[in-house]
């Protein structure tokens, strides 16, 4: 996965799932916070990295 | 009959598994399921994903090399369909920090029967059928990741354009067990470039600590080297023992079945059904979905992002992908829609796919 941005899904106040679109395809995940989810693993290491996750609109 | 001829007897019999029971680690080593589709063009510049089922494809370090992947309905005798990477984009220079591989990574539960980490670990040997315009040499590293550490060998590709079978058997390793989880224990990697920086050490032909400079030494295949090369692979077997039995065909309900603990596709076209959806706000459908197996972890959402992918009758109001999880485990998910929408709250209705790249899956790979 080739991360573009990652967002907040906030449901009640609560951040539920991470909204994330990618570079070079127009598919959209939507991740939960789960530590065995290698896509939530990807989004630790994008952040590690040095970027950013969004806040929720 | 006599006694040799029940020895004979009974040695086919097991050599034919009528007695051995299941025998393939691997997960669709037939490449009979592809959910995602069955041809994948424009496959290059550091992609990482998956396209066959269980079976990812990895290009590392800054390549240039680009590729088209598919389901082939080529195979050798007894096999319908095999994994094709044809290079459409070459690459003149081979920088030392790049790779292409082919891998299947496994659970660390699915490998306790191989007793690693004690006296009594058990060899494995892995079969494989593999066809190129290229002749030369290739190597399969199969590595531990709970302990980082390595064995590989290298095999031949001896004639060109013809499917060629190649068996390899891997010591067992009295070092490190595999962790009793979910979390990926082993990567099979299938080699199919190798810049240097895998190449200058030594070919790691019994078990040790993984270096990076010992992964491929020896390769000489290069599938990115022209546009002319292609590679083929199938009938992948990886079995307990020093023996390559005849492959464990299996059906493609049970391989479907078993590919979906880790990817489930549940739309993938125009006019399929999603489920029953309701407003729970005017700017906002709520569904629920079931998974056909329990799934290896709680899945990502993967869906398309066009405009109009998703209908929800009652009345008729067409909205986008786009889907937000909410609501997930293993065996079910509740997602929401928000793109677009606008209706009653309250109201109900079954919500279809209506675009044909519509594109609603569920992700738990490793």
């Amino acid at each position: 996965m080739n991360i573009q941005t990652v967002r907040k899904n906030v449901i009640d106040g609560e951040v539920v799932s991470y909204q994330v679109t990618q570079q070079d395809s127009n598919l959209i995940l939507s991740v939960p916070l789960d530590p065995a989810n290698t896509d939530y693993q990807a989004i630790l290491e994008w952040v590690e990295d040095g970027n950013t996750i969004e806040e929720a609109d | 009959m006599t006694k040799a001829a029940e020895l004979a007897k009974m040695g086919e019999v097991l050599t034919n598994s009528q007695i051995g029971g299941r025998r393939n680690i691997v997960i669709n080593g037939a490449m009979q399921v592809s959910q995602r589709g069955t041809s994948f063009t424009g496959v290059g510049d550091g992609d990482n994903a998956y396209f066959l089922d269980r079976f990812q494809f990895l290009e590392s370090g800054t390549p240039n090399g680009v590729f088209t992947i598919t389901q082939a309905s080529d195979g050798p005798a007894g096999f319908a369909n095999s994994m094709k990477v044809d290079c459409t984009t070459a690459e003149t220079a081979v920088a030392a920090n790049e790779r292409i591989f082919i891998q299947q990574k496994i659970e660390g539960q699915n490998l306790q029967h191989l007793k690693k980490g004690t006296s009594s670990a058990e060899k494995v040997t892995l079969s494989f059928h593999v066809k190129s315009n290229l002749t030369g040499t290739a190597v399969v590293q199969f590595y531990d990741t709970d302990n980082s550490r390595t064995i590989a060998q290298s095999y031949t590709i001896d004639s060109a354009n013809t499917w060629e079978k190649k068996t390899i058997t891997f010591d067992g390793d009295t070092t490190g067990a595999f962790v009793n989880d979910n979390n990926v224990s082993v990567r099979l990697e299938f080699y199919l470039q190798a810049g240097s920086n895998f190449t200058s050490g030594t070919l790691p032909t019994t078990w040790q600590s993984f270096l990076e400079a010992n992964s491929a030494v020896g390769q000489t295949i290069n599938v990115a080297s022209s546009t002319d090369n292609n590679f083929y692979l199938t009938g992948v077997q990886l079995e307990v023992g020093s023996v390559a039995t005849p492959f464990e065909h299996r059906s493609f309900g049970e391989e479907l079945a078993l590919c979906q603990r880790y990817y489930f596709q549940k739309i993938n076209g125009n006019s399929q059904p999603v489920g029953i959806g309701s407003y729970i706000s005017s700017g906002q459908i709520r569904t629920y979905i079931d998974f056909p197996v329990e799934m290896r972890a709680d899945p990502s959402i993967v869906t398309s992002s066009g405009t109009s992918h998703f209908n929800l009758e009652n009345p008729s109001d067409s909205f986008d992908g786009g889907w937000v999880l909410v609501q997930i485990n293993k065996t079910s998910a509740i997602p929401y829609a928000t793109g677009s929408v606008s209706g009653t709250t309250s109201y109900s209705g079954i919500i279809r796919s209506t675009s044909a790249d519509a594109r609603l899956a569920f992700n738990a790979e490793l």
